[in-house]
């Protein structure tokens, strides 16, 4: 077997007009696992994701994906590489009633796909039961549901999920926590998130950017033990 | 009363019309973000490519063929030299279509001549029916089918396929539709072409119910166009066609009892409407320019 990550992002720098906000930035993933992206409010989580998908590809520097670069392909095509994206606003077409915000995002029909949307649907029963309802009026909890199912309708190798707890009450946390434990079990995941105990609860390892720059990564269990680390960065304890 | 009703069928055949040029627009406008001054131009063109071609082959339909050819062919040149250098820029998109506008209404004067051309009508689209005392001129009853069949498949395209959820999710978050795998750029390629398209049609309908066609009618129902398509709200095609059938009214009978006010009915409903829904009648909620 091939020691190759699934995704690595290589002295990555992302500019958004002509602010710099990424800076040299290292991140690898390794299949199967879930790694978590952390750090504080402004440090470039979401920025990260979206270079990763294409929506702010990096200036300088490479996103490498199944040993394939693809800093410079558009998000279409490496969302079709197989990589899905649930970004903090989770991206609900409004509009669009739910079963419509799923099949604009299933690229293909065949059984596979199929087996995919009743396996979403299963693990959030509100979409089968709003499945006729506008994506806008959906409560916070269930629009974050439609958005990672939609992510997941496809075949992906690694979904990217950002901020998935944000605004959201804590039994609500804990059914999106049981989701994304079941969804680990088919797909590498990156997971941005500020709630520490949805972190400690999924994560296997973890980066921390400050600033856009990564300073430190490790196993999810040293992150606990280390109060200095969580203070500095992540301002917990 | 029967002056009311031969009034309001005026007003819907012009609503019409009108429609056919907002309803290309507003996907344009909605989707893409694009401020296409030039649109009005491929009306123009649509109506001289219509009569040109009919005149030259005998054949109405192959007039109308035409000219829907030349409107997708004008369309995907458009898009490709004009607008696609000025995504993103609306005071670029402003400056650059409105010159191509110009560029379009002096082609026209050099490839036809500078005079007004007659547009003749096809004998069994002639004359009218008379029900009572009310006169149905048969071009305008025409007219009023084919917008509304146009209404129909456009809107239940938009509605049940595929790709018309793609569209509709385009113009409520392109951002997202690009990262959930949509090559969003063809299917703006494709909008452009389907709504200049649209607006070459409008044209050709509208040379024989005018009976002339003039180069700068591109610049006048442009601007109608617009104005609709801001009222409508911006993206929604059943808007397009309640702001159409409202403007197309109101000039219809302002031009008949108050002549005066004919110029300005149309602005003074934008202004109403901009006053108490500043998103339109029919918002499309989500429209972003991500
Ligand atoms: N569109 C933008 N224009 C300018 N600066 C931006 C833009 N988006 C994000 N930033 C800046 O980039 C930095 C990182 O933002 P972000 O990636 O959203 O951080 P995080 O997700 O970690 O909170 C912040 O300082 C933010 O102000
Ligand atoms: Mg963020």
């Amino acid at each position: 077997m091939s020691q190759q990550p699934l995704l690595n992002l290589e002295k990555v720098n992302t500019h958004i007009d002509q602010f710099h906000i990424l800076q040299n930035v290292n991140f690898t993933v390794k299949k199967g696992e879930l790694t978590l992206l952390l750090g504080r409010n402004g440090a470039g989580k979401t920025t990260t994701l979206r270079t990763i998908i294409g929506l702010n590809p990096p200036t300088k520097g490479r996103v490498m994906f199944n040993g394939e670069d693809i800093s410079a392909i558009p998000p279409y095509k490496i969302a079709k590489k197989g990589i899905g994206y649930v970004p903090e606003d989770q991206g609900i077409f409004y509009d669009l009633t739910v079963g419509e915000n799923m099949r604009v995002a299933m690229m293909k029909e065949d059984d596979a796909t199929q087996k995919r949307l009743e396996s979403s649907l299963e693990l959030f029963p509100d979409l089968k039961k709003f499945w006729k309802k506008p994506g806008g009026q959906l409560s916070g909890g269930q629009k974050q549901m439609l958005s990672i199912a939609r992510a997941f309708v496809n075949e992906t190798d690694l979904l990217l999920i950002d901020e998935p707890s944000k605004g959201l009450a804590p039994v609500i946390v804990e059914k999106v926590i049981e989701a994304i434990e079941k969804i680990k079990e088919h797909t590498t995941v990156v997971l941005v998130e500020q709630n520490f105990y949805m972190a400690k609860r999924l994560g296997d390892r973890f980066y921390i950017l400050d600033d856009g720059l990564s300073v430190h990564e490790g196993y999810m269990n040293e992150l606990d033990e280390n109060e200095e680390l969580k203070r500095k960065y992540l301002g917990i304890g | 009363m029967e002056l009311f009703i031969n009034l309001a069928i005026n007003g819907v055949a012009m609503g019409m019309l009108i429609f056919l040029i907002a309803s290309g627009l507003t996907l344009i406008f909605g989707l893409m973000s694009v401020l296409n001054f030039a649109h009005g131009g491929l009306f123009a063109w649509g109506a001289y490519s219509g009569v040109f071609f009919y005149v030259l082959l005998d054949n109405f339909w192959l007039g109308i063929l035409l000219a829907i050819v030349t409107g997708i062919l004008l369309g995907w040149i458009t898009e490709f030299l004009i607008v696609r250098p000025v995504y993103g820029n609306h005071i670029r998109q402003i400056l650059i279509t409105l010159g191509f506008m110009l560029v379009l209404t002096e082609m026209l004067k050099v490839v036809f001549g500078p005079n007004i051309i007659n547009a003749p009508t096809p004998e069994y689209l002639q004359g009218s029916w008379m029900i009572g005392d009310i006169t149905i001129i048969k071009y305008r009853a025409f007219i009023i089918a084919v917008g509304l069949i146009l209404f129909i498949v456009m809107y239940s395209v938009l509605r049940y396929s595929k790709v018309g959820l793609v569209v509709r999710a385009g113009v409520m978050n392109k951002e997202m539709i690009q990262a959930l795998g949509v090559n969003i750029k063809k299917v703006f390629v494709i909008v452009f072409m389907v709504g200049s398209a649209l607006a070459a049609l409008g044209g050709a309908l509208f040379a024989p119910s005018s009976g002339a066609i003039y180069a700068e009618m591109g610049m006048e129902f442009g601007i109608f166009a617009f104005i609709v398509v801001i009222i409508g709200g911006m993206g929604s095609i059943p808007g397009s066609l309640l702001a159409a059938l409202l403007v197309g009214m109101a000039n219809t009978f302002t031009a008949y009892y108050v002549p005066i006010l004919s110029m300005v009915v149309t602005m003074l409903i934008m202004l109403v409407v901009l006053i108490f829904r500043p998103q339109g009648l029919f918002n499309v909620s989500g429209v972003s320019n991500k």
